[in-house]
């Protein structure tokens, strides 16, 4: 009897792999920590949660280390132990690294922004809920990459998502930042409950979460349910369009980036950016290789739409206006998703998907560090010139000519013109997935928007280096903010020197 | 030539590449202890003639021990590096030089020197000489890259590596209108280059390598004449665009009039060889049936820039145009490039041979108006013809006489007069087009040799009103104030071109020996 008991125990209970599993706990533990570390911690002795933050971050990064082999998966089925629902692959690395790279960055910017945010009483910021809520985050989209189910998926999406609200918000007494934060949750919670109705159909039809069952499931679908099969592929999608901010989803961008404080636009900007396209890469490419059909012409039309939209919204914007620069900031990220789409639109007309979806990393990592590195920027210049507009950054290079010239190799980076040497690579490999999948007018729609991008890129750089107007004021810069403006600009010259080290990615398998 | 080894030739190439870049973030940095000079602003720019220099002299050193004398190793590549760089996306660190590019990149480092020394004495009139010398070694890196890479992604990465540089030259140390000068410009040509992308991807991926000798001596039976035709409209737009070809060419004039005077030269006498060069080393050997289907459309559209250019000329040359000098000389650049594309599209030996010398004599004539006609400005404060001129001439022959001959030599020059540079290119790239290659329409080509052949006669016609409005007239003592004449680092700066003008027009020899086994080889596809 009892050892029928054991039995049936260790048929139910699936073995965990921590060390698997290690970089979101990490994240998640730590989160919880410094929850409970914030209520005795008195108000002078604030900072340490935010370096207690930066080491948690650091260290569930450096837990990927002994994953690098990339063959560890948990959370199996007993029954059979090929279906997982968490594989620490090589796709699940990489965007684990970005996001956590991301998070540790964003926090380094935090630490300043809070700190001086505590020197004025009205714009005071709650420390401990801050550390909290961006480590919860952090610890959802580390998670995210990893599920190969679509309850995970979904789960670690909230979860990323969640605290994302809260911290967009969390200016108490600060109008815009509440109206951000509303846009920003009303309009997420309605893409979630379209995906989640999605994966219920998704579910109906084939009778598995999943993901590689799906993908076998899904191809000998009752031709009855053929249509919802496909209705839910559609509305899965339209959750993770949303996170990458793709068009028509974008508009909680710009105001969502100008109401939240500047990391936590830095942070949406990359790591929100990371969860939505490896989301959208697991469902179409793992979970529904055979509608190829479907979600390719989708996703072209998608990512079309996003650059163009997203560069002419960027083109737009005055430089005299109040945060010009972060709303350009908002609009380019939109514009960049774009091309973060174009390879998985190319996944599914070319034979090598997996190729293709490395072009859509490697953009990725690229994406992340130069962008980052523009924001740490624009927090160092927003310290003096509260107003952040695009005209502020006039003379730059007269008053810190290294900030101005990092800021400059940044925005080329992003334009995609030498010296940003890794940022015209990041952009041949994506051209080269579209071009090789056969997606010429993707291509050629692409190619007119570099040249858009270019004009608001170049206009913000020549900028930098015009003679200033008035005297600069001199300010000490903080540790941390140099440290990320130092990290990301050693990240960006390193990558322009040897472009391999991201661009292996996409000539490898991932998965 | 002499005998140098040939892993000192490999890295003299790498060198001249490099060099410029290290000068450049050098010149960023503050002059380190007894290189200070009289003061930074003299410090900077004598760091600028001396990397300057030391490329020169390099590229002096590669062209001697080009082995041009052997047949067999004439028509290769020659001092070749070839490096993995990116393997994820096959790009090749892969380095070589041959008869065709040879000449250019010698022509290149010695115009940028002639730069540099000039702005040295000539302080260029904007903001820090500092970014002025950085920037002008970036532009000179990017160009000997263009010239020097063998690889087609490398190819874009330098073609556009000019492109930050020369904006901020425009934009920064130009005239007036200079921002939407500096502008139209970049965003013209990057237009143009990402179009090109496209098209090198395409070559690329279905060939399945993007290295340019690969591409042209193998046989690729992947890329078929369809994929050919797409890749040659796609890469030539973004070639055509630098050219420039007309009707791509409006960026030119007015990036031409709004350059300060050393902007003007490194542009139209090196940047605008890239695109032809580009047709010449990629087009013409990896995709012939491409380039022969669109060789008649090419040569037309060439003819057509060569009479635009002329008639554009004529119209500013004439009294109460108020047309610009330098404008005039942009529009004539148009003409003459427009020769080179027809020596080009004829596809043939003769042609091609005619296109790479009338690209190197355009280099050092037009190099050589725009530094006159920067000088002239420097001293009357205008390049308006009208107001030079007033009412019967400028009379440089009596006011400034040896810049007056300069300027009347350099004009005749440019229109092709026999026993100087500018005649033996065009007059190939003619008989190119008397006799274009097989499958091309003699018929058609025999027009456009005789359209081409009454845009010389235009040619002639506006140069020389050019030179009687400026070099004759009237001295009346009262009106016209006596002009500097040239100076000592005017001569330093000018002799160069002068003598090289002359000798390339004595001499074609010199040159077309070192094209013409390259060219051979490359019309054969590598079989020869």
């Amino acid at each position: 009897m009892s050892s029928q008991v054991q039995v049936q125990a260790q048929s139910l209970v699936q073995s965990v792999d921590w060390l698997a599993i290690a970089p979101p706990t990490i994240a998640a533990v730590v989160a919880l920590v410094v929850l409970v570390a914030d209520l005795f911690l008195g108000d002078h002795r604030k900072a340490l949660l935010g370096w207690i933050s930066v080491a948690g971050l650091a260290l569930a990064g450096l837990a990927l280390l002994p994953l690098l082999d990339g063959d560890r998966s948990t959370f199996c089925l007993t029954g059979d132990p090929d279906v997982c629902s968490y594989t620490a692959d090589r796709f699940t690395l990489v965007v684990q690294f970005l996001v956590l790279g991301g998070a540790l960055l964003a926090a380094l910017l935090s630490m300043t922004a809070l700190k001086d945010a505590d020197k004025d009483a009205d714009k005071e910021l709650p420390e401990g809920e801050f550390w909290f809520l961006l480590l919860s985050s952090a610890a959802g989209a580390a998670l995210l990459p990893a599920s190969r189910d679509l309850a995970t998926l979904i789960v670690a999406l909230e979860v990323a998502s969640l605290p994302a609200f809260a911290l967009v918000g969390i200016r108490h007494g600060d109008r815009r930042s509440s109206e951000a934060a509303l846009k920003f949750f009303l309009s997420s919670v309605t893409a979630t409950a379209v995906s989640l109705m999605g994966v219920s159909f998704v579910y109906a039809s084939t009778g598995t979460l999943y993901l590689t069952g799906i993908a076998t499931g899904i191809e000998d679908v009752d031709g009855q349910l053929h249509t919802l099969a496909q209705a839910g592929v559609v509305l899965t999608l339209v959750g993770f369009a949303f996170k990458t901010a793709a068009v028509p989803f974008h508009f909680w961008v710009p105001d969502t980036y100008v109401g939240a404080p500047l990391p936590v636009a830095a942070y949406l900007s990359v790591v929100g950016k990371a969860v939505g396209f490896s989301g959208l890469i697991l469902v179409t490419v793992i979970a529904l290789p055979s509608y190829a059909d479907v979600w390719g012409p989708a996703l072209a039309a998608l990512a079309a739409l996003t650059m163009t939209i997203g560069n002419v919204g960027a083109l737009r914007q005055r430089p005299t206006r109040a945060y010009s620069a972060v709303r350009l900031l908002a609009w380019s990220s939109v514009g960049q998703a774009g091309y973060l789409l174009v390879p998985i639109a190319a996944a599914a007309y070319s034979e090598d998907a997996e190729k293709a979806v490395g072009s859509t990393l490697a953009y990725a990592l690229m994406y992340a560090a130069v962008n980052l590195g523009a924001f740490a920027v624009a927090a160092l210049v927003a310290r003096t010139k509260p107003l952040n507009r695009v005209g502020d950054y006039r003379g730059l290079y007269a008053s810190r000519p290294l900030a101005a010239l990092v800021l400059g190799f940044f925005l080329l980076c992003l334009a995609g013109l030498p010296p940003g040497v890794i940022g015209l690579f990041a952009k041949v490999t994506v051209f080269s997935a579209a071009v090789d999948a056969g997606l010429g007018w993707l291509a050629v729609v692409m190619a007119v928007n570099v040249v858009i991008a270019l004009f608001y890129y170049l206009q913000w750089t020549s900028l930098l280096f015009r003679a200033p107007e008035g005297e600069p004021a001199a300010h000490r810069v903080p540790a941390p903010l140099t440290a990320a403006i130092a990290l990301t600009a050693v990240l960006g010259v390193a990558l322009s020197g040897a472009p391999q080290l991201v661009l292996r990615f996409s000539d490898t398998g991932l998965f | 030539m002499i005998d140098i080894n040939e892993s000192v030739m490999q890295f003299l190439l790498a060198f001249v590449v490099v060099a410029p870049l290290l000068g450049a973030a050098a010149a960023l940095l503050p002059a380190p202890p007894g290189l200070k000079g009289k003061s930074p602003e003299q410090a900077v720019l004598r760091h600028g003639v001396t990397v300057t220099g030391a490329v020169l002299i390099a590229a002096i050193v590669l062209a001697l021990g080009f082995d041009h004398d052997t047949p067999a190793t004439a028509q290769r590549m020659q001092a070749t590096t070839d490096i993995s760089w990116i393997p994820a996306l096959d790009v090749r660190i892969h380095l070589g030089i041959d008869g065709i590019s040879l000449p250019l990149l010698v022509l290149t480092a010695l115009l940028t020197f002639l730069c540099a020394l000039y702005s040295y004495f000539h302080l260029p009139s904007g903001p820090s000489p500092k970014a002025f010398v950085a920037l002008v070694l970036v532009l000179e890196s990017g160009t000997l890259a263009t010239f020097a890479v063998l690889d087609l992604l490398l190819f874009f990465l330098a073609f556009e590596m000019v492109l930050i540089p020369m904006y901020f030259l425009i934009a920064r140390w130009g005239g007036e209108q200079r921002t939407r000068a500096a502008w139209k410009f970049i965003l013209y040509t990057l237009l143009g280059s990402v179009v090109m992308l496209l098209g090198l991807l395409l070559i690329g991926l279905r060939a399945g390598t993007f290295d340019m000798v690969a591409l042209a001596t193998d046989n690729h039976p992947e890329l078929t004449t369809s994929v050919q035709v797409v890749a040659v409209l796609a890469v030539g737009i973004g070639l055509a665009v630098k050219t420039p070809m007309w009707p791509l060419h409006s960026w030119l004039p007015d990036a031409h009039t709004a350059a300060p005077t050393v902007g003007s030269v490194l542009l139209a006498g090196v940047l605008l060889k890239m695109g032809t060069y580009g047709f010449v080393r990629i087009l013409l050997p990896v995709a012939p049936d491409g380039m022969s289907t669109f060789a008649p459309y090419l040569a037309a559209l060439a003819v057509v820039g060569i009479i635009y250019g002329s008639l554009a000329c004529l119209a500013l040359a004439r009294q109460g145009a108020k047309g610009d000098l330098k404008r005039l000389i942009a529009y004539s650049s148009v003409g003459h490039m427009g020769f080179v594309l027809l020596g080009i599209a004829s596809m043939t030996p003769t042609g091609v041979n005619g296109a790479l010398f009338a690209n190197i004599a355009h280099g050092l004539i037009t190099g050589l108006l725009f530094f006159l006609v920067g000088a002239l400005k420097d001293r009357t404060g205008t390049t308006d013809l009208d107001t030079l001129a007033q009412e019967t001439g400028a009379a440089l022959y009596g006011r400034a006489p040896r810049l007056g001959g300069l300027l009347a030599f350099a004009a005749v020059a440019s229109l092709g007069l026999p026993g100087l540079a500018g005649f033996w290119g065009e007059m190939l790239a003619l008989f190119g087009a008397f006799d274009p290659a097989d499958g091309l329409s003699r018929p058609a080509f025999l027009t456009f040799m005789a359209i081409a052949a009454f845009g010389t006669l235009l040619t002639a016609a506006y140069l020389l009103v050019v030179v009687r409005r400026v070099c004759m007239g009237a001295t009346s003592q009262r009106e016209s104030p006596a002009l500097a004449d040239v100076r000592p680092y005017e001569f330093a700066a000018w002799t160069p071109l002068v003598v090289l003008t002359v000798v390339a027009g004595l001499w074609p020899k010199v040159l077309l020996g070192l094209t013409d086994p390259a060219v051979q080889q490359l019309l054969s596809g590598g079989t020869r």
